[in-house]
C-alpha cells in the first residue's frame, strides 16, 4: 500500500493516477458487488482498527432491506495512543483512501459515504477534500461514476476530538450530531447504523487495503503472511528505537526482526536492553522483554494477529491496532502504566459506572504508587477494581482501561512492590536500571 | 417462551426483557435497576447494577454466554436458562457496581430529602459493603438551584440518564443535559437557566437519587414521617392525569409527588402545578392511604393492614 509513498507529488491526483492509481475502481464497476465482496472474503482480510475482524464477513452480514440507503463510514478517528499509521496514509496518499472508498462503496452498495476524521486531524481535512474534487472532476465520484451508472457522494466530517469517538456506535452517533455516547449492542451497525439503516464502519487501513486486494485478486492478497494475517499491515513504531515510524509490513517476519533489524526499528536506542513492548497499541497487554520474542512455548514470535496473541492474556498480547510502543531498560512500568490509566480515566465517556467511576480510581492509585504514596494493599485493589471493570461495560473502553493494567501487575509485580518498599527512591531512580533487565533473562540488543 | 431464572420457570411473551421476567417472577430473584426505568423508552443499560449470568442462551443454542449481561436490555430466548441472586460471579459484579456509585457519593443521608426513598440506599444495602476501600477525594459540586422548584446536588447523581429522557419524552423542549464526560459528567443547563416545562417536575421522581429535589418540600420532613394519601383533583392541564399522592404532616400538606408502582417507577404523570403549587388540603379529594410496602423505611409507625389481616379484625 505504501510502496508509492515516496514520489513526489503522490498525493495528486495526477501523479496518482499516473501510477496506476483508480485501475481497482475502474476494475470493480466492471464486477457485480457480491462478486468484490466475494474477492475480499477471500483475501481474508481482518479489520485494522483494532479488533481483527474479518472485513468480507462484516460485508456479508450487512442488511439489504428494500427501499433504505446503506452507508459505509470510514473510521479515521484514530486516537489510540501509539498509533499513527492512518494519518501517515491519508497524508501521504490520500488518493489511496478516497479509491479504497469508492470500491468499497460501490460493493456495499451505499451512495452516501463519510469519512468521519478526528478532530486534531484538521489539516487532513483540508487534503482529503482536496482530493475529493479532484477525484471528482476526474469522473470517479458524483453521478453516474464512468458511466456505470453508480453515484456516490463522500464527505469528511471531522470529530470533536474524543477518543471514545473511535468506538464504532460512538462515532455514528456523533456523526448525527449528536453526544458520541456508545451505542448497546444490539442492533449492530449492519442491521441499524447511521440514522438507523444498515452501516458498515471500517478502518483508514482496510478500505485501502481494498484497492490491492481488487487489483491482485483475493486469492493472491491472501497468499501474503501466515496462516489467518493475510496482507500486510502498517505498524506505527514508536518508544526507545532507532528508527521509529510507519511500517508496511508482511505479516510473516518475527517479532525480533521488526526490532532489531535494520530495516525496521533498528534495535534498541543507545544500545540498551530491551525491557517490554506494547504491541498493538495502549490497549492491549504489555509484554516484557523476555515473552516479546519468543512465546512461552518457546516459539518465535511473529508478528501476526495469532502469534502475538498466543498464549492468551497470561503470556501473550494483541497485534491490536498495531501501535508498537517499545521499552528500554530505562523505562518505568508504573509511570507508563500511569499514564496510560490518565487517559482512559480522560477519556471514558461516563454512561455506565464500571468505566466511569473505575477508571477515575485506578489512575488515583497509580497516582500514588508512581509518587511514592503507595500502600502495600494497593496492587491488590488495583487488581480487584480493573477484573471489575472488564467485561461489565457497554463499550470495550472500559476492557481497554483494564487490560493495560492487569498486564502491568501481571509480569511486572515486582516493580509495584519496590515502588511501594521504596518510596523516596522510586521518585529518584528507576527500579529498571538497576536491578530489572539483568534480573530476568532478557536477550541481548 | 420459556425462560428459568434462578431455577423458576416461566412462561413470558416475546419481547420480553430478562428483567421483566424477573419482576413476574418476584423477590429476591429481581435484578436492582438503578437506571432502567420502564415509562421511559431507550432507558437503562448505563448503571450496570442489573447484571445477570446467561449460562443458556437458548433452547436452540445452548451455549453460554461469554460475559455477564444486562438483564434490562437484555431480550429472553425461548430455553434461556439465567442464574440471578444464585450466582457468586453476579454478586460480586454487583457488588463492584455497588462500590463503584459509591466512592464518589458524599454518603450525606443525614441531610438528604431522598433518605428513605433512595434506590441508591437500597443498592448500599442489599449490595454494598461494609467500608470504603476508596481514600481519594470525592468528586465535589456545588448544589444548583434548576428555577424556583427543583434542586440539583450533583455530588449525588448517578448519570442514569433518566431526567434527560423524562424531559425528551415528557415536555415539549429539552432544558437540560449531559456536560462533559467521563467522572466530570453532568447534568446541567450549560449557562445557568430555569427548567421550566410544564411535566418537567418529574424529574424530581425518576431520579433515583438525591440529585433533583423537590425545593418547595426541602427539609420540610423526613419522609417516612409524613403520611402519604392518594388523592386526585381536576386538572386542567393538558396531559395531566391529576391523581398524585399527597404527604401531609399533621394536617398540612407538605408535598405532592407522582403514584408509583412497586419499583418505584411513575405510574401517572403529573403536571408541575399539581405538583408544586397544590398545597390546600381544599384542592385535593382523598381517595384513601397510599401503599407503602411493609419493608420500607416510610411505613415506620404507620403500618398498613393487610388485606386478610383487616377482614381477621
Ligand atoms: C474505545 C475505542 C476506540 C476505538 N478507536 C478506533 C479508532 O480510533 N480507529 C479505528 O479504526 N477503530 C477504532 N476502534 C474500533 C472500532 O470500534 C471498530 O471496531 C473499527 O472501526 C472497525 O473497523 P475494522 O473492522 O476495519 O477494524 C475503537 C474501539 C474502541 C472500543
Ligand atoms: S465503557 Fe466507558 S467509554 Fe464505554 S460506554 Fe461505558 S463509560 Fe462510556
Ligand atoms: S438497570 Fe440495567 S444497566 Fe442500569
Amino acid at each position: 500500500m505504501l510502496a508509492n509513498d515516496r514520489i513526489p507529488g503522490i498525493e495528486t491526483y495526477d501523479v496518482y493516477r499516473k501510477h496506476g492509481g483508480y485501475a481497482s475502481v475502474e476494475k470493480a464497476l466492471k464486477m457485480t458487488p457480491d462478486e468484490i465482496v466475494q474477492e475480499v472474503q477471500k483475501s481474508g482480510l481482518r479489520g485494522r482498527g483494532g479488533a481483527g475482524f474479518p472485513t468480507g464477513m462484516k460485508w456479508s452480514f450487512l442488511a439489504k432491506p428494500e427501499g433504505i440507503p446503506r452507508y459505509l463510514v470510514c473510521n479515521a478517528d484514530e486516537s489510540e495512543p501509539g498509533t499513527f499509521k492512518d494519518r501517515y496514509l491519508m497524508e501521504k496518499i490520500p488518493h489511496l483512501l478516497i479509491e479504497g472508498m469508492i470500491a468499497s462503496s460501490y460493493a456495499l452498495g451505499a451512495n452516501t459515504s463519510y469519512i468521519y476524521i478526528r478532530g486534531e486531524y484538521m489539516w487532513i481535512v483540508g487534503i482529503l477534500e482536496k482530493a475529493i474534487a479532484e477525484a471528482k472532476a476526474a469522473g470517479f465520484l458524483g453521478k453516474n461514476i464512468l458511466n456505470s451508472g453508480y453515484n456516490l457522494e463522500l464527505y469528511v466530517n471531522p470529530g470533536g476530538g474524543a477518543y471514545i469517538c473511535g468506538e464504532e456506535t460512538a462515532l455514528l452517533e456523533s456523526l448525527e450530531g449528536k453526544r458520541g455516547n456508545p451505542r448497546m449492542k444490539p442492533p449492530f451497525p449492519a442491521v441499524k447504523g447511521l440514522w438507523q439503516s444498515p452501516t458498515v464502519v471500517n478502518n483508514v487501513e482496510t478500505i485501502a487495503a481494498v484497492v490491492p486486494i481488487i487489483n491482485m485478486t483475493g486469492d493472491e492478497y491472501a497468499k501474503l503472511g501466515i496462516g489467518k494475517s493475510t496482507g500486510t499491515k502498517l505498524i506505527s513504531a514508536s518508544g526507545n528505537i532507532n528508527k521509529p515510524g510507519v511500517y508496511e509490513i508482511e505479516m510473516n517476519i518475527s517479532v525480533e526482526e521488526f526490532v532489531m533489524s535494520d530495516e525496521y526499528c533498528g534495535g534498541i536506542k543507545r544500545g540498551k536492553r530491551l525491557k517490554a513492548c506494547v504491541p498493538g497499541g495502549s490497549s492491549v497487554p504489555i509484554l516484557p522483554a523476555n515473552l516479546l520474542f519468543k512465546t512461552a512455548k518457546g516459539e518465535q514470535r511473529m508478528m501476526t494477529y495469532e502469534s502475538l496473541s498466543d498464549g492468551g492474556f497470561a503470556t501473550g498480547s494483541m497485534l491490536g491496532s498495531g501501535g508498537f510502543i517499545v521499552y528500554d531498560e530505562d523505562q518505568c512500568i508504573v509511570r507508563n502504566t500511569w499514564n496510560f490509566s490518565r487517559f482512559y480515566h480522560h477519556e471514558s465517556c461516563g454512561q455506565c459506572s464500571p468505566c466511569r467511576e473505575g477508571t477515575g480510581w485506578m489512575e488515583k492509585i497509580l497516582h500514588r504508587i508512581e509518587y511514592g504514596h503507595g500502600t502495600a494493599q494497593d496492587i491488590d485493589l488495583l487488581w480487584d477494581i480493573q477484573r471489575k471493570i472488564e467485561g461489565n461495560t457497554i463499550c470495550p473502553l472500559g476492557d481497554a482501561a483494564a487490560w493495560p493494567v492487569a498486564a502491568a501487575i501481571r509480569h511486572f509485580r515486582d516493580e509495584f512492590e519496590w515502588h511501594i518498599k521504596n518510596p523516596k527512591e522510586c521518585m529518584e531512580r528507576n527500579y529498571g536500571l538497576a536491578k530489572y533487565a539483568d534480573e530476568r533473562e532478557i536477550i541481548p540488543a | 417462551m420459556k425462560v428459568t431464572i434462578d431455577g423458576i420457570e416461566i412462561e413470558v411473551a416475546d419481547g420480553t426483557t430478562i428483567l421483566q421476567a424477573a419482576r413476574q417472577i418476584g423477590g429476591d430473584v429481581v435484578p436492582p435497576a438503578m437506571c432502567y426505568y420502564k415509562p421511559l423508552a431507550g432507558s437503562g443499560g448505563k448503571c450496570r447494577t442489573c447484571l445477570v449470568k446467561v449460562t443458556a442462551g437458548s433452547a436452540k443454542d445452548p451455549r453460554p454466554m461469554p460475559k455477564l449481561v444486562v438483564s434490562c436490555s437484555t431480550m429472553c430466548q425461548d430455553g434461556m436458562v439465567v442464574e440471578s441472586s444464585t450466582s457468586p460471579q453476579v454478586a460480586e459484579a454487583r457488588k463492584g457496581v455497588t462500590e463503584f456509585l459509591l466512592i464518589n457519593h458524599p454518603l450525606d443521608c443525614p441531610v438528604c430529602d431522598q433518605a428513605g426513598e433512595c434506590k441508591l440506599q437500597d443498592l448500599a444495602f442489599e449490595h454494598g459493603a461494609q467500608g470504603t476501600r476508596y481514600q481519594e477525594d470525592r468528586r465535589e459540586f456545588e448544589p444548583v438551584d434548576l428555577g424556583p422548584n427543583i434542586k440539583l446536588h450533583m455530588t449525588r447523581c448517578i448519570m442514569c440518564f433518566r431526567c434527560v429522557m423524562t424531559a425528551d419524552q415528557l415536555t415539549n423542549e429539552r432544558q437540560h443535559g449531559i456536560l462533559n464526560r467521563g467522572d466530570k459528567a453532568e447534568i446541567g443547563t450549560y449557562i445557568e437557566q430555569s427548567l421550566n416545562n410544564d411535566f418537567i417536575g418529574n424529574v424530581i421522581d425518576v431520579c433515583p437519587v438525591g440529585a433533583l429535589t423537590d425545593r418547595t418540600f426541602r427539609f420540610k420532613s423526613r419522609v417516612w414521617f409524613t403520611n402519604q394519601f392518594n388523592a386526585h383533583r381536576n386538572c386542567t392541564t393538558d396531559k395531566c392525569s391529576g391523581n398524585a399522592v399527597i404527604h401531609k404532616v399533621g394536617d398540612e400538606i407538605v408535598r405532592v409527588s407522582a403514584r408509583k408502582n412497586e419499583f418505584a417507577e411513575v405510574t401517572e404523570w403529573i403536571c408541575n402545578t399539581c405538583r408544586f403549587d397544590k398545597k390546600e388540603n381544599s384542592d385535593w379529594t382523598i381517595e384513601g392511604p397510599a401503599h407503602i410496602d411493609r419493608h420500607s423505611v416510610q411505613s415506620q409507625g404507620h403500618y398498613e393492614l393487610s388485606t386478610e389481616e383487616s377482614v381477621a379484625i
